[in-house]
């Protein structure tokens, strides 16, 4: 870990994301708050306690107060008004965290026993989550088989990742470092190995790693090629054929530029438009003699891959 | 039945194993309830403290992760279901409820039974589950995990199902006997506070636990028939799963603390010879604790995949929930004003749980923040916090409150000293256990971990030392109490100069029907005098 | 020989001051074991909702499978058994003993009723197929999740119908007490109860009903 300057306090570990400062403003307010009440209470008591003790054992209490309407009015608004403010304060930090900056990259993130996968858009997988400093990044995370939760300490964020449903969290790193990420929900035997890191490097270092991570991985291939390997890897395959045969769908063959007969009667022509709209809603424009049986696959294609299909149809003359 | 059998003391009336078996006396199946709780409190802690014991390293020492996972999950449900939630109302509000009200019984006295044998039946099969694998789901059963299809979880969930019975009957059962079986003169405002705290568990176990109820029917059907609701795979939802779980053990977290607000508020009042500061604030502020109770189950899950706006209403309740606990400290603290306080060991049981319980509810406030608690979620820092809430403040209620009625109940007075040794005791054992631990969640250590960064070893070992002095705390309370009934003395009607009907009516121990005569309330239930000058 | 028994007074338990006191919380804690029971199926029903929200097409096709005219007849069955059962404790109140007897069975005919119904629908599923999860074999479904539907169908109706079992229980058990106890207008307790009983197992198929035959 190479950050310039510590900022681990007694409680709270180093922060290294946009978040952090605001969340342990937070922290330390109700810390001091609960220190007040806390001492006031102990101290309380302690003095009545001493004050008050028994001398005699026939002694009764010198006062029976049953109430006092100032008293009780006081420490019921106070307290009111104090989770009040920390209600907005918390609200407020909560929301923040919650709306990702339009200039943000996306990750792909999948918990699985026991392990992260980072899926980066250039097309490539890798198990550590590596990202520029000073750049909002946007993680869409889902599991394949139980609940984990995805938790990264240092930059104070964290959501779980449950099988069926993709959540989103986004961060800004503010210092270049390698920080842990951890599994929060308990996921079975390793549930404590769920550990990897997220390394927070420079800019021209991330532009430098992306790039040779891609090619390494293939993932610097045009776009057609990129488009064959989404054909054969995301299932399109079992229902699309490249050759011409009719498949349980229609084949890819042949068909850019060409119309087409739905099943409505109508006719289209297939371009980038068409083949998107089919990806993402496919029962809106079913071809003739076809069932409407493919699930949509809005969320589960990245724009970039459908655009990759669509270079890759183009090539199937 | 003679008249002479009715006025001899209820430990006495009938002899033998099989008539405590088959008793309905209230008084008999609350003590049968409290050994049965004390046998699950050492084995739910006896758990706790070989996995402590493990996490003394972050390497692995004597168990592998699957075994402490194990570990866990037993230590979680048999505190859970069989300790903490029955505990109170099982052991001391079934002996006590009704002599506190001036009845000679609850209202359905042979239910009352069956939910003993309910809760039997339902530790046995817990017990049982221990033969067909080992249980590892966590105490939450959280789906899918808890879909694995391991036997012993299914026994597990069988056992809930089962103590959840037993719960909503005991609840129903003070109801009504709140309503109708109070002593001529017993008006709602001169009931003691422990029978208003019993009153508000009472509605959240009668309509809290049959969601539970369903929610492990559902999670049992899934399981064996792969329905789909539950399970991803099939298109179920994971996240109803836990809206069902929560909607119930949120309130259960009431159903815990609640009856200590009672315990607490007689010590309280007694040991300073003071009427309680604000009672119909405490009376309703339980009852309005119970309500909202219902309304802030989603703050469990602030991590797990509800909308923003669910989300966002769920913080805001959450902070309502704080207010009413906050007053009722105050209120407890104020009742020490001008008092006559003695440091009995009951007393010292009382301020334990003051000073704890403050703790609990401020940790409480800063998970409700919601920015700090996507931070804190599912970290050691919760673990704390509900543990200051279970242990530092129920279980020491609850303890307080044996020692408190322990004469009445077995006719021996303890020994003082020890009584306050063990008190000590546990006091520094538990801090020590679990103050470490706020500070190794918010430095974002997750809870359910068997393996730990090495930075957080020395957390570890300070609480596992604390656990060391905790326990032996706790078995010299427990060994004070049960050297008592050979060496104690006899204990007179009333040692401590209470003046609930417990103690200025019923004799020690009480007859088989509580009282010779219907008692005639004329005043309230802390009524003290002022000492004359 | 049961004609030799003359039903007797009914005698105050132990820990009641009176009669009206202990009527008086054997119904209230009637009615809290309901609201109890309330719950339970509420959550249940809540749950049917969602997953009708989440599975309309299933629902939709499901529900299509279903007959809606042997759940008309169990819904005449049951409204009528539950007369009956009001009748029963109207006459108890009068003391018409034998009366109490005769509503009594004719409720237990009722509730058979119910069950042979069901018990003819529920046959009909097993031969279709038409099962819960991972037991659903049926043909000719084309909504992939169509064993939610009757997932949901089956722990419903079931937990309807072991209800309507305990109900029976009930009913034979005031046969019991009616030979040995006298029904006055100030005890008719157990008839009383299990009435109520059987009052919410009308209840939750009066919502169970419309949401798996009818709606949508």
């Amino acid at each position: 870990m190479n950050s310039m300057e510590t900022t681990k306090t007694f409680w709270l570990p180093d922060q290294a994301s946009t978040f952090a400062g605001r969340v342990d403003w937070a922290f330390d307010l109700f810390l001091w708050i609960s220190t007040f009440f806390f001492v006031l209470v102990v101290g309380l008591i302690a003095l009545f306690v001493i004050k008050h003790r028994r001398r005699r054992p026939d002694q009764m209490a010198s006062g029976q107060m049953a109430h006092n309407t100032m008293l009780e009015t006081t420490w019921t608004v106070v307290p009111l008004l104090i989770v009040m403010g920390l209600f907005f304060i918390g609200m407020r930090g909560w929301w923040h965290m919650r709306i990702a900056p339009s200039n943000s990259i996306a990750i792909d993130v999948v918990g699985m026993k026991w392990k992260w996968t980072f899926n980066y858009m250039q097309g490539f997988s890798n198990d550590t989550l590596v990202v520029p400093v000073h750049q909002p990044v946007r993680l869409r995370i889902t599991s394949t088989d139980v609940i984990h939760s995805f938790y990264i300490p240092n930059f104070r964020t964290k959501v779980d990742a449950v099988p069926g449903r993709y959540q989103a969290l986004w961060f800004e790193a503010t210092k270049t470092g390698v920080f842990p990420v951890l599994c929060t929900q308990y996921c079975g035997t390793s549930h404590s190995y769920m550990i990897t890191a997220v390394k927070v490097v420079e800019r021209a270092e991330y532009d430098t790693w992306l790039s040779d991570a891609a090619s390494a991985s293939g993932g610097d291939v045009a776009p057609d090629a990129f488009g064959a390997t989404v054909y054969s890897k995301r299932g399109c395959n079992a229902c699309h054929t490249v050759d011409g045969s009719a498949g349980i769908g229609p084949t890819w063959k042949g068909i850019w530029d060409h119309h087409v007969k739905l099943a409505d009667g109508s006719t289209v022509e297939v371009n980038a438009a068409y083949i998107k709209q089919s990806v993402q809603d496919p029962t809106s424009q079913v071809v003739e003699g076809f069932p409407p049986i493919m699930p949509s696959y809005k969320g589960i294609l990245s724009d970039r891959e459908i655009e990759a299909v669509t270079a890759y149809i183009q090539t199937l003359k | 039945m003679s008249a002479h059998q009715e006025n001899i003391n209820y430990l006495k009336a009938r002899k033998g194993f099989l008539n405590w078996i088959v008793t309905v006396d209230h008084k008999r199946i609350g003590l049968m309830y409290l050994a049965s709780i004390i046998f699950f409190f050492i084995a739910g802690g006896t758990y706790a403290f070989l996995f402590r014991m493990e996490l003394w390293s972050p390497l692995q020492g004597f168990m592998t992760s699957d075994t402490y996972n194990h570990l866990f999950t037993m230590h979680g449900v048999i505190m859970v279901f069989l300790v903490v939630v029955p505990g109170i109302p099982g052991a001391l509000g079934n002996f006590l409820l009704p002599i506190q009200l001036g009845a000679k019984d609850l209202a359905f006295p042979k239910l009352n039974i069956t939910s003993l044998y309910l809760y039997w039946g339902g530790a046995t099969l817990a017990l049982f589950s221990l033969t067909q694998g080992r249980a590892d789901s966590g105490w939450t059963f959280y789906a899918p995990y808890s879909l694995s299809q391991n036997p012993a979880v299914l026994w597990m969930l069988t056992a809930a199902f089962i103590l959840g019975f037993s719960s909503i009957l005991t609840g129903l059962n003070f109801i009504v006997t709140i309503h109708k079986m109070r002593a001529p003169g017993m008006t709602w405002f001169r009931l003691p506070l422990f029978v208003w705290a019993l009153y508000a568990t009472g509605i959240m176990q009668v309509f809290a636990t049959p969601v539970l109820a369903i929610t492990l029917v559902l999670l049992l059907v899934e399981n064996f028939l792969h329905i789909g609701i539950f399970d991803p795979a099939l298109g179920g939802d994971p996240i109803m799963m836990q809206h069902f779980f929560w909607f119930y053990s949120h309130p259960a977290v009431y159903i815990i603390v609640v009856p200590a607000f009672g315990v607490v508020s007689e010590l309280i009042a007694t040991f300073s010879r003071k009427t309680i500061f604000g009672y119909k604030f405490i009376a309703f502020s339980s009852v309005a604790i119970t309500i909202i109770g219902f309304l802030v189950w989603g703050h469990h899950m602030f991590v797990a995949g509800q909308s923003d706006v669910a989300v966002t209403i769920f913080s805001f309740l959450t902070f309502f929930t704080a207010v009413p606990s906050a007053i009722k400290v105050f209120n407890w603290t104020t009742t020490l004003y001008q008092g006559s306080i003695k440091l009995t060991t009951p007393m010292l049981y009382a301020l334990q749980f003051l000073f704890n319980f403050t703790i609990g509810g401020l940790t409480g406030i800063i998970l409700g923040i919601l920015s700090v608690d996507i931070h804190l979620h599912d970290t050691y820092f919760v673990v704390s916090h509900f543990h200051y809430v279970a242990m530092g403040s129920t279980m020491i209620a609850f303890i307080g409150g044996i020692y408190y009625w322990w004469p009445k109940m077995t006719g021996k007075m303890f020994n003082e000293t020890w009584g306050r040794i063990g008190a000590v005791l546990v006091f520094i054992g538990f801090n020590v256990t679990f103050f470490v631990q706020l500070i190794m969640g918010s430095q974002g250590s997750p809870r359910r971990y068997y393996h730990y960064l090495d930075q957080f070893q020395i957390y570890h070992q300070i609480s596992t030392v604390g656990v060391v002095i905790l326990a032996l705390g706790l078995f010299t309370a427990l060994f004070n109490l049960l050297i008592s009934l050979r060496t104690g003395a006899t204990a007179p009607q009333n040692p401590w100069g209470a003046r609930t009907l417990e103690w200025t009516h019923a004799a020690t121990p009480p007859v088989l029907y509580n009282f010779t005569e219907t008692p005639i309330v004329t005043e309230g239930p802390y009524d003290y005098p002022v000492e004359k000058v | 020989m049961a004609e030799t028994i003359v039903p007797q007074e009914h005698e105050v338990a132990h820990h009641f001051d009176d009669l009206e006191q202990e009527f008086q919380s054997h119904r209230m804690g009637m009615w809290l074991f309901l609201a109890s029971e309330i719950m339970m199926f509420g959550a249940l029903l809540v749950g049917g909702f969602i997953l009708m929200y989440r599975f309309p097409g299933a629902f939709a096709e499901g529900r299509a499978h279903l007959d809606w005219r042997l759940g008309t007849i169990n819904t005449f069955f049951l409204l009528t058994s539950g007369y009956t059962m009001a009748l029963a404790a109207m006459h108890g109140q009068r003391g018409n003993q034998s009366a109490v007897r005769r509503n009594l069975w004719l409720s237990l005919l009722f509730a058979a009723g119910f069950l042979v119904v069901k018990f003819f629908e529920y046959s009909a599923k097993f031969h279709h197929g038409t099962l819960p999860g991972k037991y659903f074999t049926a043909a000719g479904f084309s909504d992939p999740h169509a064993h939610v539907f009757f997932g949901f169908y089956f722990v419903a109706t079931g937990l309807h119908v072991l209800h309507v079992l305990i109900g029976m229980g009930l009913m034979v058990w005031c046969l019991f007490v009616s030979r040995k106890v006298k029904f006055t207008r100030a005890y008719i307790t157990p008839v009383e109860m299990s009435g109520l009983y059987w009052a919410l197992i009308d209840l939750v198929w009066f919502i169970l009903f419309p949401l798996l035959y009818l709606v949508g």
